[in-house]
């Protein structure tokens, strides 16, 4: 029992660290913000707390050492007087130094993390809805700005300007392994810079509880090196593929015949509602419902026959459709590559 | 005596806090819009048209829920492009509790279910029956006809009228007292 319980806790402690790598941890940064912030965190925790082991350290000795010579407390002793007031006033001035010290490695970590943007920088507009995320690259060729929902596509090296806004209440934009969390407030702008040091997909959610499906409101950013990018910016900007066979070419009467067109978006076609995801391209994205589901042709069945069972409360509504207007619906949503 | 009053106070203010509005999110919609039958009657001023009271229409018309949906179904189905916020434009102004085709429930889902001639199209189909519900109710509460509770909150857009919740009685609206 005296040797199992000192395994246990490693055991317990390696199980809780664990958690802490992954596409998802402000402790395993991936990006110049994320890596300033974590080292700053770790270097507060560390000193906060070596000091407050020197201070147990002290008041135990202290207190042993009362117990050991048995000196009565109220007796004055000039020279121990002296001598504490020396010890009190150097604490008092080590505790100031600590404090500018920490204040000022704050300042220079918050102006780090302000000089990782450029304003020629890729600008993407991000917009929280409940429940889910609109990203929209800017450009100045109005041909050339892509809508599309969700999934954040940046060039892996190079810094990216994210211009956060929500049309609805308040949503935080954090994704912990590229940078820190800043709000997303109705009609206001908030500019956050970031960098993808290396190629990957890193998980962001909604840091701001912002209604029932709070949790369920997650998001991707996914760095690429930039031939990579560029050439997925041209897919998207193309115009939704054109339905190949019958069933698919039935999905896509029915999906302009019933309520999918009054909200969603699809290039190239008169469906052209902005206020529920564009589904252009949505075959090509990696979930379903912002991070809640993979996409799959099961996934897409189930989404779309019970949104409110897997999202209860979200705006989607329940659409009576027969078997057959399903799997038309779903064709033609597969082929949208 | 006197405490144990108190405590029994406090406890009933307490639990009253948990009286809440069923929220009913995931309707058991067995027809959809187009299920239903299209009316044989073409039009009836007056709103005389015979209509079957719908048990969704109670469940719906003080619902805050359902109304707060309706309002922003009004501005994302673009009504507002017709109507504005209710004070009308090309199409009739929605908050003087006067209704061509009748002032019930039935008759404004109707209307938005079927359409009406000269301008109102048809939405049979495009919007889930549930959802025209929803919209019934909330422009039957731009003329104050909703309970203070449950109507929608202030616009964040210029309105042509004070929010659904501060809007006159429409019982006594324009009747001395």
């Amino acid at each position: 029992m005296k040797r199992f319980f000192p395994k246990a806790c490693c055991a317990a402690a390696l199980l809780a660290l664990s958690g802490c790598s992954g596409w998802q941890s402000a402790l395993d940064p991936k990006g110049p913000a994320a890596g300033e912030l974590a080292w700053l965190i770790w270097f507060f925790t560390a000193l906060c707390a070596a000091v407050w082991m020197l201070v147990m350290v002290v008041l135990a000795a202290t207190l042993f050492q009362r117990v050991r010579t048995g000196k009565d407390p109220l007796v004055l002793d000039l020279a121990s007087e002296h001598r504490k007031r020396r010890v009190v006033l150097t604490a008092v001035g080590v505790t100031a130094a600590i404090l500018i010290g920490l204040t000022l490695l704050s300042f220079f970590a918050n102006r780090t993390l302000a000089g990782i943007g450029s304003d020629e920088a890729l600008t993407v507009r991000v917009t929280g809805h409940q429940w889910w995320w609109e990203v929209r690259y800017e450009n100045a060729q109005p041909s050339r700005i892509l809508t599309t929902a969700n999934e954040i596509h940046i060039p892996a090296g190079e810094p990216v300007r994210l211009l956060l806004t929500s049309t609805d209440v308040i949503h935080s934009f954090w994704v912990p392994s590229l940078a820190g969390k800043l709000d997303l407030i109705p009609g206001h702008m908030n500019v956050l810079d970031i960098r993808a040091d290396k190629p990957g997909v890193y998980r962001g959610q909604c840091a701001e509880f912002c209604g029932a499906q709070h949790a369920n409101m997650g998001t991707f950013i996914i760095a690429e090196p930039r031939p990579q990018f560029d050439a997925w910016l041209d897919d998207q900007l193309r115009p939704a593929a054109a339905p190949t066979n019958a069933e698919a070419k039935a999905g896509a009467d029915l999906f302009l015949q019933r309520p999918c067109v009054m909200c969603h978006r699809i290039g190239g076609t008169p469906a052209g509602g902005t206020v529920a995801p564009d589904l252009t391209h949505i075959a090509s994205r990696q979930t379903l419902a912002a991070g809640t589901l993979t996409m799959s042709r099961g996934n897409l069945a189930a989404w779309i026959t019970d949104p409110q069972g897997i999202k209860p409360g979200s705006h989607m509504p329940v659409t009576v459709l027969n078997g057959d207007e399903l799997n038309a619906i779903i064709a033609y949503l597969e082929g949208l590559k | 005596m006197r405490r144990n009053l108190t405590v029994l106070l406090s406890a009933m203010l307490a639990l009253a806090a948990c009286q809440r509005e069923e929220r009913d999110t995931r309707p058991q919609s067995a027809l959809g819009s187009g299920q239903q039958p299209t009316p044989v009657t073409a039009l009836e001023p007056g709103g005389q048209r015979p209509l079957p009271s719908d048990n969704k229409a109670a469940s719906f018309e003080a619902n805050a829920f359902h109304l707060s949906e309706g309002k922003r179904l009004f501005s994302w189905f673009n009504c507002t492009g017709c109507h504005a916020n209710g004070g009308g434009g090309m199409g009739p102004a929605l908050m003087d509790e006067k209704w061509i085709y009748g002032n019930s429930i039935e008759s404004i889902h109707a209307t938005i279910r079927d359409g009406r001639p000269n301008g109102m199209p048809s939405f049979r189909n495009k919007i889930a029956d549930d959802q025209i519900w929803e919209l019934a109710a909330f422009v039957r509460s731009l003329s104050g006809n909703a309970p203070s509770s449950a109507a929608p909150q202030r616009n964040d857009d210029m309105m042509v009228h004070p929010s659904e919740n501060r809007l006159p009685d429409a019982a006594t609206l324009g009747k001395s007292p």
